[in-house]
Formats: C-alpha cells, structure tokens, sequence
C-alpha cells in the first residue's frame, strides 16, 4: 500500500524505431508469436517506455525539459522517435498486470 | 605521439588498445572516463567493450562522461580519435560520426576473422595502409549494424568517408558494407572490427590491424 502526501505527476516518454529502422527484436518477437500459436501477426516493433515522475503539477515548463530529456539522451534522433504523454496519476495503475 | 586510451566503466580493451599503441611506436596514456582531463595526449582511442552495460543503448550514456566533453571539444578542434566497436558506437551518439549502429540483423552475437578492405588512407589512422588493401582482423559485435539515412549515406559515399567496408561475408547487416566511417576532416575514425586484437602473430588473425597504429608515428613524424 503506497500513500502519496503530494501530488505526483507522471510523464511518459515513448521511444520507438523510425519505421525504415530495421528493428532485429521486434522481428524476433514476431517470430516468436506463430510459435506460441498466436496467428495472424503482421508485425511487431519493439520500443522502450519511460515513466518519469515530477513532483506538483507538469507545466509548460516541464514538458520542455522532458521533451530535451527524450531528444539528448533517451532517444537518438538519428534512428527513433519519441512521443511524450502526461499520464493522470489518480487513473495510473499501482500494479498493471 | 602521446596517445589517451579511455576506460569506462564496462571497457573490455582498453589494455589491447594499450599494448596496440605501444607496438604501433607510440607512447599509451591511460585515461579515466570520470577524469575531465586528456592528460596533454595528442590522440585519443575510445576501446571496445561494454561502456555503461550498454544501458539505454550503446554509447549513450558514455557520451556524457565527464571525459567525453573533453574528447568532443578536441576532436572538433582535430585531434585524431579512433573509436573501436564499443568507442564507434560512443563517436555516433557523441555526433562526432554521422549514423548509427543497431543490433546485427541475424540476431546473434559475432566473433569472427574479419576482411575488409581499406577505403580511405588519408586519416591519420590509416596512412600505413595503401588504398584498396585488404587486411583481416577480429570482428566481435552484438550491434554492429551501421544505419544512416539515405541521404547521409549518399553524402559519406560521395565524400569519400568510408574507411573501410566488409569483403565475403557482411557480418551485421550494415548498410553498403561499412565496417568503419570517418568525419569530414578525417581526424575522427570509427570502426567496428577491432585492429588492437590483430598486432601480433601469437594471439588474433595476425598483425593486419597494426597499420591502425603505426599510422600515427607515421603522421607524428611528417
């Protein structure tokens, strides 16, 4: 059980491969799929999530330096892109299955 | 020549690089990735292996070690700096090298004697070597698949930055064959396959990846 005493803001930084990015695992996840008898699968690409948490409230301010964040270190723009999300921590699962 | 080798939390070679610098005539400075300091070197090589645990990707986060501002800043001003394996994959998140490098595109890890075949003679790392010459050295990598856009490809290819390319076999899916790119100066060099592995006739492929280093007394001496 996890008390918050603040507000806790979470923001989300999606990374994945540019599309003419060969992604290797993604393929092999596709692959694998057929296998475990999962059909249909035209494709699979696989990318990395981060979830940073700020405390108060994500202003203007923030998201400019999340989005510096994802565009010097989290991602190289030479071979992905990124998205950036603020997730509602009230809805926010504790436990996603 | 004074020559810095850096070790990062995860360098594999860099005592090869070390050793490679010695028997190529020149003098290694061992050199610390947390240290902002070059020591007074008069070239740096950035070694292969696992900087970092090659967390978020390869080279990511030893871009920012404190001493990478210092190999950007001199490299910018022409310092010559050869990154091997692990160290080309620093050079392209660093931006000192154009494009990338992905895992291999079969998947599997690679360790093999490597030819290649020598594009470019007029860095200071490749001098030794006579234009076309074929040299086979050890190439070990899990992510050596080189990308660029098409574009950027064009551009290396036409202006000659291609310091090296696979022959027989591509071992990693990389673009057009490149095993190894330099900048448009040409005093920045990266390359997958790893010269410091071939210097002597005990240990390696033989002493193809010698030229690496001999090229640099050559060039301190001209």
């Amino acid at each position: 059980m996890t008390t918050r005493l603040c507000d806790v803001a979470r923001v989300v930084v999606a990374v994945m491969p540019k599309p003419e990015i060969l992604d290797p695992q993604g393929k092999a996840v596709q692959g694998a799929l057929p296998r475990l008898g999962f059909a249909g699968v035209t494709d699979v690409r696989q990318g990395k999530r981060f979830e940073i948490e700020f405390d108060g409230e994500v202003t203007a301010a923030v998201l400019a330096e999340v989005d510096q964040m994802a565009e010097t270190l989290l991602s190289n723009p030479v071979i992905e892109n990124y998205t950036v999300t603020v997730e509602d921590s009230e809805s926010a699962p504790e436990n996603a299955q | 020549m004074k020559v810095g080798v850096v070790t990062f939390p995860g360098s594999l070679d860099d005592t090869d690089a070390q050793r490679a610098v010695r028997l190529g005539g020149n003098e290694a400075v061992a050199l610390w990735h947390g240290d902002a300091d070059l020591k007074g070197v008069d070239a740096v090589v950035l070694p292969g292996g696992f900087s970092y645990g090659d967390y978020l990707r390869c080279g990511a986060i030893s871009r920012f070690a404190p001493v990478m501002t210092e190999v950007v800043e001199a490299a910018r001003a022409g310092m010559p700096v050869l990154g091997i394996c692990n160290g080309f994959q620093i050079l392209c998140e660093s931006h000192l090298l154009p494009g990338a490098l992905i895992r291999n595109d079969h998947r599997k890890f690679v360790c093999r004697d490597q030819l290649l075949r020598i594009e470019n003679t007029r860095t200071p790392w490749t001098s030794a070597y006579s234009e076309g010459q074929e040299i086979r050295i050890v190439l070990k990598n899990g992510e050596g698949g080189f990308v660029a856009d098409a574009e950027t490809l064009a551009r290396i290819e036409g202006e000659g930055q291609v310091l090296a390319r696979y022959l027989e076999v591509n071992p990693n899916g990389s673009m057009n064959d490149i095993a190894g790119i330099t900048n448009e100066r040409g005093n920045v060099v990266g390359l997958m396959p790893h010269p410091e592995h071939s210097v002597e006739e005990l240990t390696g492929s033989g002493t193809d990846g010698l030229g690496f280093f001999t090229s640099l007394a050559a060039a301190a001496l001209g």
